[in-house]
């Protein structure tokens, strides 16, 4: 590992210096259960600079930053900060060794102050007002230092998503950290915020922190990152200097092969409209509106994707479609079937189905599975009262078994074996579970949340496949995924939500993931954003490559 | 209703008040550091046995009291055992403390003392001192407020005072100390706790304790204060009432004081009236003996006001990412 | 994490607890001085050791089937039901309504009568906080609670200003007609000519009871509704997405709760008592919570369960007649029986899983 000319041309410490690396791990191991979630790592991040993680989900990249931080301790292996062993054993000692984590789910107390928030397990002394009014001097320095501006006094459920995140940053600062570790920073972050977090992290960088950021979004890796270190399966596979590689490398050493994932599909034949979404608004229980107008056509035999950041109303939307709106939720428009109108106010996921439309959920776990179901109980859920499987009063289990034995040969679901608990299969195969579920039903119209969202990329092939063959066969498709590149693999049409409305529409190969990455920010019209002072080429620019992992 | 009569019937409700609001008190720390604790009401009752019966055999209040907390502290190490080490079902495990607590009282009491569960009646030393405020006989004189304070508020025992003092300083802990941030914090998001390095195992086991220590001290004060002696099931679902106020109260301190001083104002006044005559209808004692469950109710409904428990109440704390 | 195998999760698990519960008792036994093999001794032979014992055991665990399979029944949707008291409560008003209400000229009449104003009765008593939890979010633990208090409540005032005969001073209704005597277990015994638990109170409930266990165990593997109340008590997001509806579950869980709950009243109220008296229900209520815990919310194991406490209940009878322990130690019993199965489950399961990790690694 050599230190490294940072993406913003600033020399980092020169490798012959004899100052000691700020961070360096050896031989760090790690096993949950039967699953080694680490194994052996090794890795050197220099002072000063923005180090990288990066690996597909599941690779151990979470694990070995818990180690790091002490929230988990490794089974072998040694920390060294600042050259010598920190003797890091819970997050205690990490916080004393200068090291502050933002977690990707904030660990934030949501009914607290930011003030409360930023001093809790830091405080001066038993009382706490000597400590609040030193915490709202030091909140004022450095937001003024590093554009970190939030309202101490504002309490934290309140504040944006964005927000939240630099109260987490503004804890690590207060804690005097040197070393920050950002977890997935950007996943729930706009391309704006996204944005702001970078210059507060560039600033950092300039004050001498050491910052790493784990990610499985390249794009970023190569927008912001000095080094970056890919792990695949536990292991540390490479630590590469982000000038010297490339996008398409990082994919490759990611999933240990050359990845071509592009989506084999013939033009789509669209015939009459299946679903239609007119002017619908939604307000959720909380008063907040949820949906501004949303205006939608999916005809048959075509893939329609909605791009855009999560938590922009997709999730509502396609609950509404598969009806299971929120309770207490307003809901106004219309939602038009093969043109008869379906009922908005009055709520029931089994008459949907009834009328032909399936459902892959966005989170299999919770909602499309009953984890501590057997499979073949889970082959039939929400189909449950369907009078096929009924033998009277009671439900014909003979008749659900054999279909889910069929099932699972037809789906290669492994193992194959329908008597497990679904809990007991894997991400790819409880996924395949679901959409063999959905499928079989023959829907005209399939809504399809996150398909590939925590699954191998064998199985991400396999589905794909699926949801094709689907459309071809003449089913109305509505895709919703926050994956760039399995919208514009997969989408015949491509239209893009933002803050709950639909921000416009387009064909996948007369835009761009720079394009829909400006709708999906909000910004109208859409138009080619200007290059912002990079001109190294841009993985944007090819969206065909390494699909489904940017 | 004369005057005397009102001073009478809060100076009762004062006294009915101060189990429930040391058991409710207890609650709150439990219940603000993320364990519900439905089993209250056997503490209670184990440290009221072991008041009466270290109280019955030593003549003393004060190691009857000990007794007492020691006994309570003794249940409440098992529901933290079962809440935070085994991360077992916390609702489960006060049912069982309250049957415990329940049949070992009758169990040991009868083997001991042979009284069909009761203990010796507590006589003198052994029984809680009443204590006159300074001043009380002189300002007697003065109008209203002078027999206000001479009979309502002085002539109490220790324990009285103790839970009265004990608002306060609740208020204090929780909102202006480190201890209050951080348990606070910990029945909201035990998360957030653990990641800022502190121990959420610690932190509970304190407030767990804490508990033990409230339920031992209002076990006490019904054996040794209110009563003279155990009686089988003497709690007689005070615990429950308690965790009524303390939901009633929301969780918050002052709130509690008011809540269970209302819950013991209406014990007072079915105490003294066990038929109110309003003219044209009779209420029965029996409705004024379930009214704090029914108002429980109606609060948890959501009708008047609007019941928040702490977020992480009942979930016991894994680590995750 | 190491998953234990089926049979040792279902059987191994809750015979630990068992044991643990009994070794606690046996040293809570000694250390007032008795002892604990004797006392297990008068306590089989109380309960088992003749057809009078077992006519009381199985007396007591007709009770606690109905309540453990009420328990059973809400745990199964999620819901923990710790109102199975009152629900009995409010079912013995209705099985007492039903006896009073009409000069009865046959058991055959009153019996499926009873049964109906028993369960109505108490699925009504469950129906409020159901609908409170569906509709306002009010934890169901907390109102069924206080609902056991108002229950109780609400029977004194009904059993001394309205349902009290003139001139009794006896807060209790009164006797119901002959017509509504249930035949005992000891005279369908006679009937075929065996003699057998004369004088005991296992009447024909517990025939009652055992169907309730098979209806329960078909609706809840066996048909779409419990399909549904099995998937919601797993998880409610998924539930509402498969078209599963919240509200209709709690409430239709909830009052299929108690309605077994209240069912309960047939055999203590009816059966035995012969009319409603203060405080009928005795605890078995909670009993049902002890029951369905080891019965792992099986009617299987809740059958088994119930009989083992029907054992318990009549062999503490027996041991507070002919020893120095009052019966109290069965209250202790169930206590250890509900911690170590219900709560600290863990404890249990954790060595366990280990011992199993290590012999299938």
């Amino acid at each position: 590992m050599t230190a490294t000319d940072s993406v913003a041309g600033r020399h980092a410490a020169p490798e012959t210096a004899s100052v000691a690396p700020a961070i360096e791990l050896r031989g760090i191991s790690k096993a949950f259960g039967p699953v080694q979630a680490n194994k052996d790592i090794s890795m050197t991040v220099p002072r000063g600079t923005i180090h990288g993680i990066v690996g597909e989900n599941g690779a151990g990249k979470s694990t070995l930053m818990s180690i790091l931080y002490g929230f988990y301790r490794p089974d072998a292996g040694q920390i060294l900060i600042g050259g010598r062993d920190a003797g890091i054993t819970d997050s205690q000692s990490a916080i004393r060794a200068g090291i502050g984590m933002v977690f990707q789910h904030f660990k934030l107390v949501p009914n607290m102050t930011v003030l409360e928030n930023v001093i809790l397990g830091a405080e001066d002394s038993a009382l706490l007002a000597p400590s609040l009014s030193r915490a709202r001097g030091e909140l004022r320095r450095l937001a003024e230092e590093y554009e970190l501006q939030v309202d101490p006094d504002a309490v934290v459920e309140t504040l944006s998503v964005g927000h939240q995140q630099r109260v987490e940053i503004l804890k690590a600062l207060y804690r005097h950290a040197d070393i920050l570790i950002l977890d997935e920073p950007t996943g729930v972050l706009t391309p704006a915020e996204a944005e702001h977090l970078f210059r507060i992290l560039r600033g950092l960088r300039e004050q001498g922190k050491t910052i790493i950021v784990i990610t499985h979004k390249l794009r970023e890796v190569m927008e912001i990152t000095d080094n970056v270190s890919v792990m695949r399966r536990g292991e540390m596979v490479a630590t590469v200097r982000t000038a010297d590689t490339s996008p398409e490398q990082l994919a490759e050493l990611m999933v240990g092969r050359k990845v071509l994932l592009r989506v084999d599909k013939a033009p789509a034949r669209p015939g009459a409209p299946v679903l239609e979404v007119v002017r619908l608004e939604m307000v959720d229980r909380t008063g907040v509106t949820r949906l501004r107008g949303v205006d939608l056509t999916v005809r048959a035999g075509e893939i329609v994707g909605i791009a855009g950041v999560s938590g922009n109303g997709q999730t509502q939307l396609m609950e509404i479609l598969g009806g299971y709106a929120e309770p207490g939720a307003r809901v106004t428009g219309a939602v038009r079937m093969n043109g008869a109108d379906l009922p908005l106010t009055r709520t029931d996921a089994a008459a949907r189905r009834r009328a032909g439309i399936g459902n892959i959920p966005e989170d299999r776990q919770v909602e499309g599975l009953i984890m501590d179901f057997s499979c073949w109980e889970n082959t039939v859920f929400g189909h449950h009262r369907d009078p096929e499987y009924q033998s009277g009063p009671l439900m014909d289990n003979d008749r659900v078994r054999q279909r889910a034995e069929r099932l699972i040969a037809q789906f290669d679901v492994r193992p194959a074996n329908c008597h497990l608990a679904a809990r007991n299969f894997s991400g790819g195969n409880q996924q395949k579970i679901v959409v063999a579920r959905e499928i079989e039903e023959k829907p005209a119209l399939l809504l399809v949340g996150q398909p590939t969202r925590g699954v191998d990329i064998g199985a991400i092939e396999f589905i794909h496949r699926r949801l094709i063959e689907m459309r071809d066969a003449g089913a109305a498709i509505l895709l919703v995924s926050v994956e760039l590149d399995e919208i514009m693999g997969l989408s015949d049409r491509i239209v893009v939500m933002f803050d709950g409305r639909i921000m416009g529409e387009r064909q996948p190969d007369q835009t761009s993931a720079a394009e829909l990455g400006m709708l999906m920010a909000g910004v109208e019209g859409g138009g080619i954003p200007p290059a912002q002072g990079q001109p190294r080429a841009h993985p944007d620019a090819r969206p065909d490559l390494a699909k489904g992992i940017l | 209703m004369d005057y005397a009569t009102v001073l009478q019937i809060l100076d009762s409700a004062l006294r009915l008040m101060t189990p429930l609001l040391l058991a409710c008190l207890a609650g709150l720390f439990s219940e603000r550091s993320g364990i519900f604790d439905i089993g209250l009401e056997g503490k209670m009752l184990i440290a009221a046995f072991a008041a009466g019966a270290a109280g019955a055999l030593t003549g003393s209040v004060w190691l009857g009291l000990g007794a007492a907390v020691l006994a309570s502290l003794a249940l409440a190490a098992i529901h933290g055992m079962t809440a935070i080490t085994f991360r077992g079902n916390q609702l489960i495990s006060g049912v069982a403390i309250n049957f415990l607590a329940s049949g070992l009282t009758v169990l040991l009491g009868q083997s001991w003392f042979g009284l069909g569960g009761r203990t010796p009646a507590l006589e003198g030393g052994a029984r809680f001192a009443t204590i006159t405020l300074p001043g009380a006989e002189a300002l007697r004189g003065v109008p209203v407020v002078g027999p206000l304070y001479a009979e309502v508020l002085s002539g109490h025992t220790l324990p009285v005072y103790v839970a009265l003092a004990l608002v306060p300083a609740t208020w204090w802990l929780l909102y202006r100390t480190r201890f209050g941030l951080r348990l606070r914090a910990v029945g909201d998001n035990p998360a957030s706790v653990d990641t800022a390095g502190v121990s959420v195992v610690r932190l509970r086991w304190a407030a767990v304790a804490i508990t033990g220590v409230l339920c031992g001290l209002a076990g006490a004060y019904l054996a040794a204060g209110l009563s003279a002696g155990f009686v089988k099931e003497m709690t007689a679902g005070r615990g429950y009432i308690a965790l009524a106020a303390l939901i009633f109260a929301n969780w918050m301190p002052w709130r509690a004081l008011g809540a269970t001083f209302l819950f013991g104002l209406m014990e007072a006044v079915a105490n003294r009236y066990p038929e109110i005559d309003l003219g044209p209808v009779t209420i029965p004692s029996m409705f004024m003996s379930a009214l704090p469950y029914i108002l429980t109710v109606i609060i948890l409904a959501g009708f008047i006001g609007r019941a928040t428990p702490p977020r992480a109440g009942g979930e016991p704390y894994v680590k995750e990412r | 994490m190491t998953r234990l195998p089926r049979w040792a999760d279902l059987i191994l698990t809750p015979l630990i607890s068992l044991a643990l519960a009994f070794a606690i008792s046996a040293v809570v036994i000694l250390a007032i001085g008795q002892d604990p093999w004797a006392a297990l001794k008068t306590m089989v032979t109380g309960a088992v050791g003749s057809s009078y014992g077992w006519g009381y055991t199985l007396y007591y665990a007709t009770n606690f089937i109905f309540t453990g399979l009420a328990v059973a029944v809400a745990a199964h949707a999620g819901l923990f039901n710790i109102g199975a008291e009152g629900q009995a409560t409010l079912g013995g008003l209705g099985v007492a309504l039903v006896c009073l209400a009409l000069p009865w000229p046959h058991w055959a009449l009153a019996l499926p009568a009873a049964m109906l104003g028993g369960a109505l009765f108490g699925a009504a008593w469950a129906l409020i906080p159901a609908w409170l939890q569906a509709k306002r979010g009010s934890h169901v633990v907390i109102t069924t609670i206080m609902f056991n208090f108002i229950a109780a409540a609400l029977l004194n005032w009904v059993l001394v200003n309205v349902l009290r005969p003139p001139g009794s001073q006896d807060p209790a209704t009164a006797n119901f007609p002959a017509g509504t005597h249930l035949p005992t277990l000891s005279d369908m015994a006679g009937a075929i000519g065996v003699q057998w638990g004369k004088a005991t109170p296992a009447n024909v409930s517990f025939l009652i009871a055992i169907a309730a266990c098979l209806l329960v165990w078909l609706l809840i593997w066996r048909t779409p509704l419990g399909y549904e109340i099995r998937a919601f008590g797993k998880s409610e997001r998924a539930a509402r997405y498969a078209g599963i509806s919240p509200v209709r579950i709690t409430v239709v869980a909830m009052l299929i709760s108690g309605a077994l709950a209240g069912l309960m009243a047939v055999n203590n109220v009816m059966g035995e008592a012969g009319r409603l008296v203060l405080n009928n229900v005795e605890g078995a209520g909670f009993i049902g919570i002890a029951v369905a815990l080891m019965g792992r919310n099986h009617p299987l194991g809740i059958f088994l369960a119930a009989l083992l406490f029907g054992f318990l209940y009549q062999g503490g009878a027996e041991l507070a007649l002919f020893s120095n322990i009052p019966r109290e130690l069965i209250t202790v019993i169930q206590a250890l029986v509900i911690l170590f199965t219900g709560a600290l489950d863990n404890m249990v399961r954790m060595p366990l899983e280990r011992l199993f990790g290590r012999r299938a690694g």
